[in-house]
């Protein structure tokens, strides 16, 4: 299973993770998130970039509330709420966000 | 990161937290053990139960600084140790007696801190140098205690 564009293939697990994180790009990005019916707006492009700074600093997805209370940081209170990142992705920040950021399964997800 | 609360696998109504300690006494990379260790830590903190760590015998290795796994294509999962902190775990015992058998020093191994919500998010280091006697007294007031 893989993930097709500008004549790249890049191999995914059968939910949709990268094989091989370190070859993830803005571009596949784009393509993943077709895949779940997400538009990359700017709110989300600085969900998945924290995502992935986090990530590059620590080798381990962020808890929820690191990631709500980043949120908060940079783009108000308002935002900085779980509510606000399942409105961005449906099906959860762990299963939607990290895949589109190319982030490995986050552990402890069901 | 856990998404218990919106997903069909939800915990147990609340009950009473439990006081959970990871005991770690084997060296990062031989074996599979520190990695698992520090996954299923992860997992318990995501219940919100109260999680510490221990580190002792080979295991104060797991927190030596500069690790580098290029040589042996292993994920270098140092740096998790220090992301404990945001998931609620706070501290880190580390057994006096195994640093010194090895001639580590507290120097030896990297720095963990967690932000104290309670002290206006100040960082305070997570990692606490104890020695055996008062470890076993640490272990004797958990509720669960799991070795690896």
């Amino acid at each position: 299973m893989a993930y097709q564009y500008n004549g790249h293939t890049i191999e995914h697990d059968e939910e949709g993770y990268l094989t091989d994180i370190s070859l993830w790009s803005p571009e596949l990005a784009l393509e993943i998130a077709k895949g779940e019916n997400i538009e990359m707006t700017e709110e989300r492009w600085e969900v998945v970039n924290f995502l992935r700074s986090y990530y590059d600093e620590y080798q381990v997805a962020p808890a929820i509330r690191v990631l709500t209370k980043a949120l908060a940081k940079s783009m108000g209170p308002a935002k900085g709420n779980n509510d606000y990142l399942y409105e961005l992705f449906p099906y959860g920040p762990a299963k939607q966000a990290c895949k589109i950021a190319g982030l490995p399964k986050p552990t402890g997800c069901v | 990161m856990a998404e218990a609360a919106k997903s069909g696998a939800a915990p147990a109504p609340a009950k009473a937290k439990k006081k959970f300690l990871y005991v770690n006494r084997k060296a990062p990379y031989g074996t599979i053990y520190a990695l698992e260790s520090l996954e299923v830590v992860l997992i318990a903190a995501a219940f919100e139960q109260e999680v510490s760590l221990a580190f002792l015998d080979d295991g104060v290795f797991q927190l030596s600084k500069g690790q580098d796994t290029a040589g042996i294509g292993m994920k270098c999962f140092a740096p998790t140790y220090r992301a404990l902190g945001d998931f609620g775990v706070t501290k880190l015992y580390v057994e006096k007696e195994a640093l010194s058998e090895r001639g580590l020093t507290v120097e030896d191994l990297q720095q963990v801190t967690y932000e104290d919500e309670n002290d206006g998010f100040k960082a305070k280091p997570s990692i606490v140098l104890i020695d055996r006697a008062a470890l076993a007294k640490v272990m004797a007031e958990q509720d669960v205690i799991l070795s690896f």
